[in-house]
């Protein structure tokens, strides 16, 4: 196991050192300043401005700025369901696929709008090129960017010291600026690597090749490193193959999988970072990437301790799971032997901490414990890192709710970065804080007391319930993982020929997606348009302080306590009781 | 309002066009020039034949003169990929894992005498998550050799170097697992010492 901790410090170490690096790029971009790639995208820049008819001398203040986010996602959503719909229409379709039915396609968009990209489908088997690359890739880059203005709107609602301009920002500059000079270039130089480790970039018909034994099969093909880039980078997830980056042309070699997990968790960690540089402290971004890392790391540890002692059923059947010489041991079911056991387990953590919800392994495979990790982090509603943009704003909610009960606990005002915290905001940041768990809870809900949820469930027992809590837990949270054995359509033949969706699943995951997406978004919104107008208070001796380790162990324990109270009793039902348990059902 | 409306829709365009054609097909141009076998899926060539990739496993259940992959949900198919979903407290898991374990251990104890099930290391009896996995574990492939020998009447000695020869090791020694990558062993093995 040592070897296996010695990657996971590696690579914690890694991230951490480029954290200043990348975060400190990222605020030059936000606050709208030169940086080194202007000199090439700036002309780029300039010409979308043009296209695109903005006015930049126009600062938007929140309703301004939301009603532009939610009109480009509706007309986004139109144009990703139509591409959807019209598939056999399309060039780049070498296979000939069959387009989606209506309710796994109402399903597929809303994923991909909302950053989620639970996946309903098969991708190999039912999404031409052209559906992959012109659809679903460019809301790989808008989802994130998307989520990414909205933190940005945030903090610099948080910071505003003017009086009069009630501004935060202008929404099509700050897209523009994010896609172009953070997504785009780190998403090509990804692709390029992981092109060189043996990720496929092809739009050719897929090669028929005769086996070593005679059988015959063909390999599929597609523009993958593109798509695999900015699936990690945007903490998307959704794999250009049906099992995601556990396949060999997803994610080839130990390197490929290093600089996956590393695009993954690059831009939520660094954004604290930019945080702290933008709201002109520096300790503060850390105080808060302090909370998130030592909430992450518990459960690396958890999920890797788990997986390495192996399964009832592997215990029961006589399977040796120790180390021995030549073989790592642990649970190897639903892992690839080049990830091994603490590969798979660091990816566990980090795709479900982050939002992404790209799989190495088969989440459905896990140990009970193993499994309890990602159920943990999805308690957490995407506070420890979290999605891009969406993971900061999350816990910037949980935050001005810890100053505000740090503030009822020792009697003194609360307030955040000189910024009163009132009644107004404390409404808004409850409801923000608690609609994305009462969304889970309600689909999952629905989803078991019902009749209708049936269909979508595969395995016996506990493990029935926790791939359906997992599912509603997953949207919810606009994660997108899944206890595979979930699913919400049938594929008889291949090519999408006949294939029919489960409507209920689809519509309620479907629903469950976009309500958790956009209702927090406006609460983040609204937030910034109430603490733009405030002034800020001078530092005092009666100022509660927000960087100190004393309020990072409060901000955890709020997290902590608000995930458990909520999901506690359903995570019992499930992964609990398999952890508890040497029988089998 | 309106003017909101024409730059959403100019920015749905815009956008599809730089993200979803421009950015797919410039990484497709460096990937040609740059790395040319690799971004078509690193294919083995025989007599002008493709007979796979390097990087995509196949089954070999039938023929027991090659080294033998680990199991798959998805029969080593290439085309539809999907996991096997096996729970870790399933009845149904267990009979799996005691067939699978069965099957090994028969296969291979007639050329190790005396190999027990809690020998057979794990990779052996577990289904991978891509379904092509295409590496076995070291431990699992020394078991192996031994019939490997025996069949293709090689000295057991020759067999263990071609295994260290397919062996994909760590990255910088560090970054992944090390493992056997079967595809190319068993072809070199047919190069070595054709089966009869």
């Amino acid at each position: 196991m040592l070897q296996g901790w010695l990657q996971i410090a590696f690579f914690c170490a890694v991230l951490v050192a480029c954290v200043p690096l990348l975060g400190g790029y990222m605020a030059r971009v936000f606050r709208n300043e030169t940086v080194f790639l202007s000199r090439v995208l700036g002309p780029v820049e300039r010409g979308i401005y043009r296209l695109l008819r903005v006015d930049l001398s126009r600062e938007q203040d929140w309703k301004s700025y939301g009603t532009s986010l939610l009109v480009v996602s509706l007309l986004f959503w139109i144009a990703l369901y139509a591409i959807l719909r019209t598939q056999t229409l399309h060039p780049f379709n070498p296979e000939g696929f069959h387009s989606g039915t209506w309710d796994v396609s109402f399903n597929t968009v809303s994923s991909f709008l909302t950053n989620t990209n639970w996946q309903y489908y098969g991708g190999e088997t039912t999404m031409s090129y052209f559906s992959q690359m012109a659809g679903l890739a460019v809301q790989n880059f808008i989802s994130a960017a998307v989520g990414i203005v909205v933190v940005v709107a945030l903090i610099r609602g948080i910071v505003a010291r003017r009086e009069g301009n009630h501004g935060l920002g202008n929404f099509w500059q700050d897209l523009t600026r994010t896609t172009l000079y953070v997504l785009l270039p780190i998403s090509l130089l990804g692709a390029v690597l992981l092109m060189s480790q043996g990720v496929i970039q092809s739009f050719s018909h897929s090669v028929g090749f005769t086996s070593l034994n005679g059988t015959s099969g063909s390999l599929a093909m597609g523009p993958v490193a593109s798509q695999e880039a900015i699936k990690e980078l945007g903490t998307n997830g959704g794999g250009f193959f049906n099992v995601n980056s556990a396949f060999p042309f997803e994610n080839p070699t130990g390197l490929s999988n290093f600089i996956e997990l590393f695009l993954i968790l690059s831009i939520p960690t660094s954004l604290t970072y930019t945080f702290g540089r933008m709201v002109g402290s520096r300790r503060q971004g850390w105080a808060i990437f302090s909370v998130m890392s030592a909430l992450f790391v518990a459960g690396v540890v958890v999920v890797y301790l788990a997986e390495q002692h192996g399964t009832p059923a592997q215990h029961l059947a006589g399977v040796n799971t120790h180390h021995v010489a030549g073989s790592t041991g642990g649970n190897m079911e639903g892992k690839d032997q080049r990830f091994g056991i603490a590969n798979s387990g660091l990816w566990t953590a980090v795709t479900t901490v982050t939002s992404c919800g790209a799989v190495n392994a088969a989440f459905e495979s896990l140990t009970g414990i193993g499994g309890l990790v990602p159920f943990a982090n999805l308690s957490a509603s995407e506070t420890i890192f979290g999605g891009v943009g969406t993971g900061l704003y999350s816990m910037l909610l949980f935050v001005i709710l810890a100053v505000f009960i740090g503030g009822l606990m020792v009697g003194r005002t609360p307030e955040y970065l000189g910024k009163k915290i009132e009644a107004c905001e404390i409404k808004l940041v409850s409801l923000g804080v608690l609609f994305t768990p009462i969304a889970a809870l309600v689909g999952a809900a629905l989803a078991t007391g019902t009749k209708y949820g049936g269909p979508s469930v595969y395995a016996e027992g506990p493990q029935g319930f926790s791939e359906s809590m997992y599912a509603y837990m997953s949207q919810a949270n606009n994660n997108g993982s899944a206890f595979a054995g979930y699913t919400g359509y049938y594929q008889p033949n291949p090519g999408n020929l006949g294939a029919h969706g489960i409507s209920f699943a689809d519509l309620l995951g479907g629903l469950t997606m976009m309500t958790a997406r956009y209702v927090p978004i406006l609460v983040v919104l609204a937030v910034a348009g109430s603490l733009v107008r405030k002034n800020v208070a001078p530092v005092g001796l009666g100022t509660m302080r927000t960087d100190t380790p004393t309020f990072v162990v409060l901000l955890g324990g709020v997290i902590v306590l608000v995930g458990a109270l909520t999901f506690f009793p359903a995570l019992l039902l499930g992964p609990i009781v398999q952890g508890l348990t040497n029988q089998v059902f | 309002m309106r003017r909101e409306l024409t730059t959403s829709i100019l920015a749905v365009v815009v956008f599809t066009v730089l993200l979803g054609l421009l950015y797919p097909f410039a990484v497709w141009g460096i990937g040609q020039v740059a790395f040319p076998g690799k971004a078509d899926g690193s294919q083995i060539h025989m007599d002008g034949r493709v007979i796979g990739s390097t990087l995509i496993g196949q089954d070999f259940s039938k023929h027991p003169e090659y080294f033998q992959s680990r199991p798959s949900a998805t029969g080593y198919s290439t085309s539809a990929t999907y996991f096997a979903n096996r729970g870790p407290n399933q009845a149904s898991t267990v009979a799996f894992y005691r067939t699978e374990l069965a099957r090994y251990v028969a296969r291979e104890r007639r050329y190790v005498p005396g190999l027990t099930a809690a020998q057979v290391p794990v990779d052996a009896v577990t289904t991978s998550a891509s379904g092509v996995d295409p590496h076995i574990s070291t431990a699992n492939a020394l078991i192996q050799a031994h019939r490997i020998a025996a069949v293709r009447q090689l000295p057991l000695d020759r067999v263990h170097r071609l295994i260290d020869d397919h062996t994909d090791g760590r990255f910088a020694g560090l970054l992944g697992e090390p493992g056997v990558n079967v595809v190319e062993l068993n072809i070199a093995l047919d190069k070595e010492a054709p089966a009869t």
